[in-house]
């Protein structure tokens, strides 16, 4: 399956792929219109952390055993079988958060006007997630993983 | 399936069980999972005495508030049994476990011989028989579907104005919830001088109380039911030690579950105070597992072995058990307590020693009682022991992350409650391992 890596060294902070999150996973799909109107209920699945000069975006790993999918009581958070992404099934999850208790890199947020959790979907469908596909930089970069 | 309980010919299966599990919650489904990592071929048979297919005990009481309905009540889908290949024997209860014969007898009189065995009979809630009235229409425990159903339609019956709940810990508090949501005004009844007194600190406890009695729940500490008091044999109210009393068509005693060890009772499978494993979840019968709410486990932030019975444990547990059972190798090395709750619109999340009473700990933390937010990080030797978050719960995976690796944070005490913590705040090294999935680098 891929895998998104960071390279930090290369990040400049710019946050276009949260934005860029943030439309694709709107209903406009429209940047001003997402922009405007369905801000408040899309939290990105992407966040830049920043600090000084460093920065880097980071997402869901889709670990190997991922502990979200242990915790999750609705089975909202699963393994989808045939390309390896974790996902989160909004209309069954009754926002318990156990799984923002146990992510590791902290990459399940509440969603949704906070009624269920969201996170990285790798932008299942797409050729290349879009914060990947439009990074100016290459500063986060899709790999094959080998399973 | 045969039925019927007496004067069957006792009868062993002919084929017998390659694997055997008792019990159909998370332990049991983990454990499922850990058989076929390992093993795709043999079957499993699996044996529960409730009737429905895989379900969330923890959504229990938002199918009774009417905040799911009953087809979202299955975690698994409903092919998981094929897929799995599992032979699933719902609705049959276990009566005896033979540790010498290796065979398993049943409420209707058959016997299952096995080869390797998992027990995942879960917890069982305690009610305090010595109360005279448990007995009585109205009384009700928590913990199954059918508790859920029975509540529900006992309330639809028409009726119930008022509720006490008797235990201020997890399941109280989410009855509670649901009770209100169906427009039963409720009493929580807790012994301990505050809720959540297991798993919170005064300070969080305070702001959960407070929330709740905006949320117009009463909230009486400090106090138990001495008596219950009854009509033509169904609950009309409940007299506290202290002497006053309330009225009540519902009464749920939510003090905790223990696990159910009846099944292991007068065999060799060793137990305390719950069944005592290896870290392969390995009992001390050899080829009989358990694993989830019956255990008893290392705590990894220290002391003696516990049940800590919460369901990634349990889960946790089961798959390890399973990997095993098929000959494969893992090892479930501790847990640490944790909780994750919605409290009537509150999130928190509690995580390992949040109210250490000895010295030798630090503690940081933030506060704010108008927007019911609260923040706290128990360190002990530059280590993070347990954190509490109320109303500002986003990340808080990072330090429970922290918390079980045993990451030194003192470079980091600083940053540690700031708004932005997050991965980049990490030391190097753990950031890249924790950012890493298998043969990735960051």
């Amino acid at each position: 399956m891929k895998r998104i890596v960071a390279r930090e060294e290369y990040c400049i902070g710019c946050r276009l792929c949260e934005i860029q999150c943030l439309v694709q996973h709107s209903k406009s799909r429209k940047i001003i219109k997402a922009f405007r109107t369905e801000r408040e209920s899309i939290v990105p699945g992407v966040k830049v952390e920043q600090s000084g000069h460093v920065s880097f975006a980071l997402q869901c790993r889709h670990c190997d055993e991922a502990p979200c999918i242990e915790a999750c009581m609705t089975g909202s958070m699963r393994r989808d079988e045939r390309t390896g992404v974790v996902l989160c099934d909004q209309e069954t999850c009754v926002g318990c958060w156990m799984c923002i208790m146990v992510c590791p890199v902290g990459a399940v947020a509440r969603g949704a006007n906070r009624q269920v959790a969201s996170k990285c979907d790798l932008c299942i469908g797409e050729d290349t997630p879009v914060c990947v596909a439009n990074c100016p930089n290459e500063a986060i970069v899709c790999e094959e993983k080998d399973d | 399936m045969t039925s019927g309980s007496t004067g069957l010919p006792l009868r062993v299966e002919s084929t017998g069980c390659p694997y055997l599990i008792i019990g159909n919650s998370a332990a049991a489904t983990g454990g499922v999972s850990g058989l076929r990592e390992v093993d795709r071929d043999k079957p499993v048979t699996l044996i529960a005495r409730e009737t429905e297919h895989v379900y969330s005990r923890p959504l229990i009481s938002y199918l009774l508030a009417g905040k799911v309905d009953e087809k979202r009540m299955h975690c698994r889908p409903p092919d998981f049994f094929e897929t799995n290949g599992v032979e699933a024997l719902l609705g049959l209860e276990v009566t005896r476990i033979d540790t010498e014969a290796r065979t398993v007898r049943t409420s209707d009189g058959r016997t299952f011989a096995f080869e390797k065995l998992l027990i995942a009979t879960g917890g069982r809630p305690i009610v305090p028989r010595e109360i005279p009235g448990t007995e009585a229409r109205g009384v009700f425990t928590f913990t199954t579907w059918e508790d859920a159903r029975r509540i529900r339609s006992y309330i639809d019956e028409g009726g119930v104005k008022r509720a006490v709940v008797v235990g201020g810990g997890l399941i109280g508090l989410k009855s509670v919830e649901a009770l209100q949501a169906l427009g039963v005004e409720t009493s929580i009844v807790e012994l301990a001088e505050r809720i959540l007194s297991a798993t919170f600190d005064q300070t969080a406890s305070e702001l959960a109380s407070t929330f709740l009695r905006e949320a117009g729940v009463e909230v009486r500490c400090g106090t138990t039911v001495s008596e219950i008091e009854t009509s033509e044999g169904r609950v009309t109210g409940v007299r506290l030690r202290d002497g006053s009393r309330r009225p009540a068509a519902l009464l749920l005693f939510a003090i905790g579950v223990t696990p159910d060890l009846r099944l292991v009772k007068d065999t060799r499978i060793a137990a305390d105070q719950g069944i005592l494993t290896d870290d392969t979840m390995e009992t001390s019968v050899k080829g009989i597992y358990a694993a989830g709410d019956v255990v008893q486990t290392t705590d990894l932030l220290g002391g003696a072995k516990r049940p800590i019975p919460i369901l990634p444990n349990a889960y946790r547990q089961g798959h390890v058990a399973g990997v095993n059972m098929a000959g494969g190798r893992l090892t479930f090395k501790g847990g640490i307590s944790m909780n994750a709750v919605d409290i009537c619109g509150l999130p928190t999340i509690s995580v390992g020693v949040t109210d250490p009473k000895s010295d030798g700990y630090e503690i940081l933390s933030t506060l704010d009682a108008r927007n019911s937010t609260y923040r706290k990080i128990v360190l002990k030797d530059d280590r993070i022991v347990g954190a509490i978050f109320i109303g500002q719960i986003d990340r808080a995976g990072i330090f429970t992350g922290l918390i079980r690796d045993k990451v030194n944070v003192s470079a980091l005490k600083d940053l540690l409650l700031a708004e932005d913590f997050g991965v980049l705040s990490l030391p190097k090294d753990y950031r890249k391992h924790v950012v890493s999935g298998q043969g990735i680098e960051v």
